[in-house]
């Protein structure tokens, strides 16, 4: 009889336990440990302030012949667009009745450029290009919307240092306010 | 419910034979019905299909809609083909459902590089970051978590064009078929987050898909620890793979790219990453000459569905009104309806339902006299906001921004019974 009744507090003082762990702040202990292996093959995104930008470099020069084989088919030969987004040009024209978005009149930030080239082009061959390549790439479109020179290098030190023209006008709208008409 | 769809006329004789041949390929026993004639199953006659066995049980295993209801697919908006279908969205046909669950075939699409094939076994998701510890989660540890099931729309911050002069032949699809609303069952983000520990300094959390365009948005801290849900079902099955199967991020009442499809990663960090599609994308150009980033809550937004643009009302009479509101910042609390152009507006009744991020159904008993009317609807959320008006919103920004149009829509009743978007 006592041995059955430590038997049965011992199951309530389990059962208690098994409750806690289901409480929040605590852990289930599902799924285990990422290796920085694993991390360093998906962490591929670059910031504004250069970090995740990988070694290497890339030239104005090498840059045009990538563009010229992988890009010119939807961008145009010099970024100039159609049938896919125009890379180029539009200075000026970003609070006119038709902005022309490109990367040298709109994107706030050069890293971006690097960080979008290395993720999603090109469009049918995605993640593809070394980093050399999206280095050289990336100093080509720069190039062709005058913000460097036509000898420049691109590496994880000069990238984040380019100013791009229209930073300075974007703002964050969070944390959110509502628009509030009068109706 | 049956909804009603004054298009039923349309089923001509033409349509009738098109629709029994599919019905033949999908039931062999049943014989053509090339000479039935439009009332051979009324009564006082007992009808064809009551004088012959049905299909099987399973045929076909996973159920479809009847083949009389063909047209009521996915388009494009305005049937207009963009320059690829890799990159683009296709409308959920408003005018052509009941209620206010979207079936999962009939979702709006929105994708960046198409639709990936993602086997789920081979699916990881990786937290990394300002985290405690970096972790790994098959999608077999993400079920085994507590689970969550709530109901919330997702709409596309690109709905509805209406700043430039409206399209007349525009339907409710064309205009706001870029929302969709589901039961969506997941783990709760911030129960997977307390699994890797977040580091007191992370504000900004990177959401990254395993799509071609391994698409990327920065969230904000406070909303992936309130409501988000790290998705794996909606409607009571898998996601489909144009909702992000196996897996997806769900962020109630923020605008739909933000919930990335097909999630793989997510990194914390101590601000936004500035990715392409905050930055050069969903970013709205401000009269103040000004870029607005981060534009995350849909706001508050209503359209009548019936009757709306294609429509056509067959007599003059009773005509219930009916409609979706919504609103990113919570419950919807009243819907208002004119069917004078704005002159008079009463309330609508709200159908139970309803819920906060959540489509909401309205309905208004109205009588057509036969003449012309403007039918419009205006919703109010439980912040007090309501939605504005076209002007009133022109008056903040124009189509400069894009993104975020919430105006109120007007629908045009001709004496024909005609109806076409009013903008």
């Amino acid at each position: 009889m006592r041995d059955r009744l430590r038997a049965r507090a011992a199951l309530a003082a389990l059962f208690a336990l098994t409750a806690a762990a289901a409480t929040a702040d605590e852990r289930y202990g599902i799924g285990r440990a990422a290796t920085p292996q694993e991390i360093a093959g998906w962490d591929i995104d670059v910031a504004p302030d250069g970090a995740g930008l990988p070694p290497g470099h890339g030239a104005v020069r090498e840059g045009e012949a990538i563009f010229a084989e992988k890009c010119a088919g939807c961008h145009g030969a010099h970024g100039e667009g159609k049938p896919m987004d125009q890379l180029v040009g539009g200075f000026g024209t970003i609070f006119e009745a038709k902005p022309q978005k490109t990367i040298g009149s709109f994107w706030p930030y050069a890293t971006t450029l690097f960080d979008y080239v290395r993720r999603a082009m090109p469009f049918d061959a995605p993640q593809s290009l070394t980093p050399d390549q999206v280095y050289a790439v990336s100093a080509y479109l720069l190039y062709l919307n005058h913000l460097i020179a036509e000898d420049a290098v691109l590496d994880a030190a000069s990238l984040p240092k380019i100013k791009m023209p229209n930073r300075d006008n974007f703002v964050s709208a969070y944390p959110p306010h509502a628009e509030r008409p009068a109706h | 419910m049956v909804p009603k769809n004054p298009n039923d006329s349309s089923i001509t004789r033409r349509t009738l034979i098109g629709a029994g041949a599919g019905l033949a390929v999908a039931h062999a026993a049943a014989p053509a019905r090339a000479q039935a004639t439009p009332d051979a199953n009324l009564p006082p006659a007992a009808p064809q299909w009551q004088k012959q066995s049905g299909a099987e049980v399973m045929s076909p295993p996973y159920g479809l809609p009847s083949p009389f209801e063909a047209k009521v697919v996915r388009r494009l908006r305005g049937g207009i083909e963009p320059a690829t279908r890799l990159a683009t969205t296709s409308c959920t046909p408003l005018q052509d459902l009941a209620g206010i669950i979207t079936p999962n075939g009939l979702h709006y699409e929105r994708h960046h590089a198409g639709v990936p094939a993602i086997d789920p076994d081979q699916h990881r998701l990786i937290v990394h970051g300002l985290v405690e510890r970096p972790m790994i989660f098959s999608l077999e540890e993400l079920t085994r978590f507590p689970s969550v099931s709530r109901i919330h729309f997702l709409e596309c911050s690109g709905n509805t064009q209406n700043w430039g002069a409206p399209k007349p032949e525009y339907t409710a699809q064309d205009t706001h078929g870029l929302v969709s609303c589901c039961e969506w069952t997941g783990v709760s983000l911030a129960t997977v987050l307390a699994e890797a520990g977040v580091r007191a300094e992370a504000k900004w959390l990177l959401a990254e898909g395993a799509d071609a365009a391994a698409m990327t948005r920065s969230i904000p801290i406070e909303k992936a620890l309130d409501d988000a849900i790290l998705a794996y079902a909606q409607n009571g099955e898998r996601l489909r793979p144009e909702q992000g199967y196996p897996l997806r991020l769900l962020l109630p009442g923020y605008e739909g790219n933000a919930s990335i499809k097909w999630l793989r990663r997510l990194k914390l960090g101590v601000a936004p990453f500035e990715t392409r599609e905050e930055t050069s994308k969903y970013t709205m150009v401000m009269p103040d000459r000004t870029i607005r980033q981060f534009n995350f809550i849909m706001e508050a937004k209503s359209v009548i569905t019936y009757p709306s643009g294609g429509h056509r009302l067959k007599q003059p009479g009773f005509c219930e009104i009916s409609g979706l509101a919504w609103s990113g910042a919570g419950k919807i609390v009243r819907v208002e309806v004119s069917t004078d152009d704005g002159l008079t507006w009463r309330d609508a009744a709200l159908q139970e339902p309803v819920l906060s991020k959540c489509l909401t159904r309205f309905r208004l008993p109205w009588r057509w006299e036969g003449g012309p009317a403007v039918l419009a609807s205006r919703a109010t959320d439980a912040t007090g906001y309501v939605q504005p008006s076209r002007d009133a919103l022109l008056k903040l920004r124009d189509g400069r921004s894009y993104y975020h149009y919430n105006a109120i829509q007007s629908w045009r009743v001709a004496s024909s019974g005609a109806v076409t978007n009013a903008g």
